[in-house]
């Protein structure tokens, strides 16, 4: 575990909610190395959306503290979080949230519009991407004339055009029917295999089985973390 | 995000919703018109007084020596239009005095005028306005001849009954003939037409060709004033300082002359084309001042509009917005992103004004008597406050968008 690239310590996450303060995370520690492949799962209310939002920089904990690839996120305001969504995490919605009047190749070019790349520059590295999610035949399509597998594509697309060094993945196939989910499981899969460190967050076991090791929240707090056989993981 | 990517998002943003975008403009929009099409339409008066009213009716550097004045706007007094007809007339023998005595090199011609019928093988002008002057008044005016020529100081000697035509006149009398040698009757007495003037063309309209010239000995004279008295005396100088010291000494001979003391009136009057402008620069000055409180007030209304569309606009993309802060926009990005989609929004409203107003400015020049001339500051400052007033605008809706929580955001339906 010295290749860490996300380490938490002690996370903890509380709202104020009418008066009342309720504690989302209480105190999470948890460790993810490079190439691993993460589901995290837990019933409604175990903070696993907190959890999500967390780790993608969304959000900010109330105490605790978080490195990502070895910047302490924990500690950042407003612009360098947004500097480090842009730069090291790739985001995958249920919804896909993707923007409808732009077409695939605008919406996989958006992170890079952020990260101030050259408009030549960002057109290779978005077709490159929607290239390896195979859309390269779909780029000038808009999200509202593609399927639902295909959106999610191109949203994957979207997460990985600025090599971020981790995907966060929040319910990718809550929106999907069976076999699409299949086969943007295996989208996932590959991307692993290619040495992308994933992060799913999700209450289907179906769905966590792809993954190497399942965290497994309660009450804000890590219940259980299993590491399944690499066999196991890598016939899924 | 560069500016020219910002720009082009808000034009697509734009474009999906051209209707409501044309709407959410419109008051820049008049706004624009406004401000364009009255600046045009006020400089093309000031073109015109300046250049063709004063130098039709008046000449360059040059002053006329009257009893009273000819061209007459705004503020005068009912004691002022009781006094000028009781004004002794200016006679040839003031002509004369002043040509003797005047130190400065001046262009001089005395002139009586009057309207008149002017008649031609059963073909009739009424209303014509006949010169009777000196050689010079052709040059002082700076009519070229067309065809034939003007009459000469000889002419002018001996009282020649020969008359030179406005263009206008010699084409309703002789359609496609050749005037030239034909007689002609003004006002009863015959004369022979000698020559045509060049095309002056209108002022308000009204045509400048319609008119006679003829010597002012020749026979008509006896119909225009009683002997010896003339309407007015034209001084030409070659520039502005000679015309003032001209205009000094005549004052000055002009009153010696009539006996008048210190501290009494002149009781003769000296028409500039500056003192005719000076009443009309009153009246543009009352437009210019007016113009930026009319202007103001559809850009305030129409910067209301837009802000209210983008306030709109923010509340309907929340989710949009969400999606940006979570691929990594700043909240300066967010905020330029608005900023300058409400400032394209204004600034194409204040484009179509532009061409609206030059249309309307064309229109009012086509359609009616009253001249435009674009003022090429009006375009720059239509399009600075079309900027102005979209950056100002979008600046609320712009924070708005800003502080958004993306979590809260994305989760926006």
């Amino acid at each position: 575990m010295t290749q860490a690239i996300i380490r938490l310590e002690g996370i903890t996450r509380e709202y104020l909610m009418g008066g009342e303060r309720i504690r989302a995370l209480a105190g999470v520690d948890l460790e993810i190395a490079r190439n691993e492949y993460v589901a995290i799962m837990g019933p409604s209310g175990s903070g696993k959306s907190t959890m999500m939002n967390v780790l993608g920089c969304l959000d900010t904990p109330t105490a605790g503290r978080y490195w990502l690839n070895g910047h302490e996120v924990s500690r950042m305001g407003d612009d360098a979080l947004a500097r480090i969504r842009n730069r090291e995490i790739g985001f995958v919605f249920q919804t896909f949230n993707l923007l409808p009047r732009a077409t695939a190749l605008a919406n996989v070019e958006l992170p890079l519009v952020y990260a101030g790349v050259s408009s030549r520059e960002r057109r290779r590295r978005a077709e490159s991407a929607l290239e390896r999610v195979g859309l390269g035949e779909r780029m000038d399509h808009r999200p509202n004339e593609l399927s639902g597998g295909q959106r999610q594509r191109v949203a994957i697309a979207r997460a990985l055009v600025n090599e971020p060094s981790i995907l966060l993945a929040d319910e990718p196939t809550g929106n999907l029917d069976s076999s699409t989910s299949e086969e943007i499981m295996r989208v996932f899969g590959q991307l692993h295999a290619h040495g992308q460190t994933v992060v799913l967050v999700t209450h289907e076991p179906d769905i966590a089985d792809h993954a190497h090791r399942v965290v497994v929240l309660r009450d804000g707090l890590v219940d259980s973390d299993r590491r399944r056989p690499a066999a196991a993981a890598g016939a899924a | 995000m560069p500016l020219y990517e910002a720009i082009r998002l808000a034009f697509s943003s734009i474009r999906a919703q051209k209707l409501k975008s044309f709407f959410s403009a419109v008051g820049v929009m008049i706004g624009v018109t406004f401000l364009i099409a009255v600046v045009s339409v006020v400089q093309g008066m000031n073109v015109y007084m300046t250049d063709k009213f004063a130098g039709a009716l008046i000449g360059v550097n040059t002053f006329q020596l009257r009893s009273r004045p000819n061209i007459t706007m705004g503020n005068i007094t009912d004691e002022m239009w009781r006094e000028w007809p009781r004004r002794q007339r200016i006679t040839v023998d003031d002509a004369e005095y002043i040509r003797a005595n005047l130190t400065v090199p001046a262009r001089t011609a005395i002139e009586g005028f009057d309207q008149m019928t002017i008649r031609w093988e059963g073909r009739e002008a009424a209303q014509i306005q006949v010169h009777t002057t000196d050689a010079e008044y052709f040059r002082i005016k700076k009519w070229d001849i067309a065809e034939g020529r003007a009459f000469s100081p000889q002419e002018v000697r001996i009282g020649a009954d020969v008359v030179v035509l406005g263009n206008d006149l010699a084409r309703r009398l002789f359609e496609n003939r050749d005037p030239i040698g034909e007689t002609i009757s003004v006002g009863g007495l015959p004369h022979r037409v000698i020559g045509v003037v060049a095309p002056q063309g209108t002022l308000f309209g009204i045509s400048l060709d319609k008119f006679a010239v003829t010597p002012i000995t020749s026979p008509v004279r006896r119909l225009v004033n009683r002997p010896r008295v003339i309407d007015d005396f034209h001084i030409q100088t070659d520039n502005v300082p000679l015309m003032r010291a001209a205009m000094e000494e005549v004052t000055a001979l002009m009153r010696a002359r009539r006996g008048l003391r210190p501290g009494e009136e002149n009781n003769f009057h000296l028409e500039t084309a500056e003192g005719a402008l000076s009443e009309w620069e009153k009246v543009s000055g009352i437009l210019f001042l007016a113009l930026p409180g009319l202007v103001a007030i559809s850009l305030v209304v129409g910067g209301i509009v837009i802000m209210n569309i983008m306030l709109m606009a923010v509340a309907e993309r929340t989710r949009e917005i969400g999606i940006r802060k979570a691929l990594g926009a700043k909240r300066r990005d967010i905020m330029a992103q608005f900023i300058v989609e409400s400032a394209t929004l204004s600034v194409t409203g204040a484009a179509i004004g532009i061409a609206t107003g030059l249309l309307l400015a064309l229109a009012v020049r086509t359609f009616t008597p009253l001249p435009a001339a674009v003022a090429p500051w009006s375009i720059v400052v239509g399009v600075a406050l079309g900027i102005l007033v979209g950056m100002v605008a979008g600046i609320t809706p712009a924070r708005q968008a800003s502080r958004l929580d993306p979590i809260a955001a994305l989760r926006h339906e």
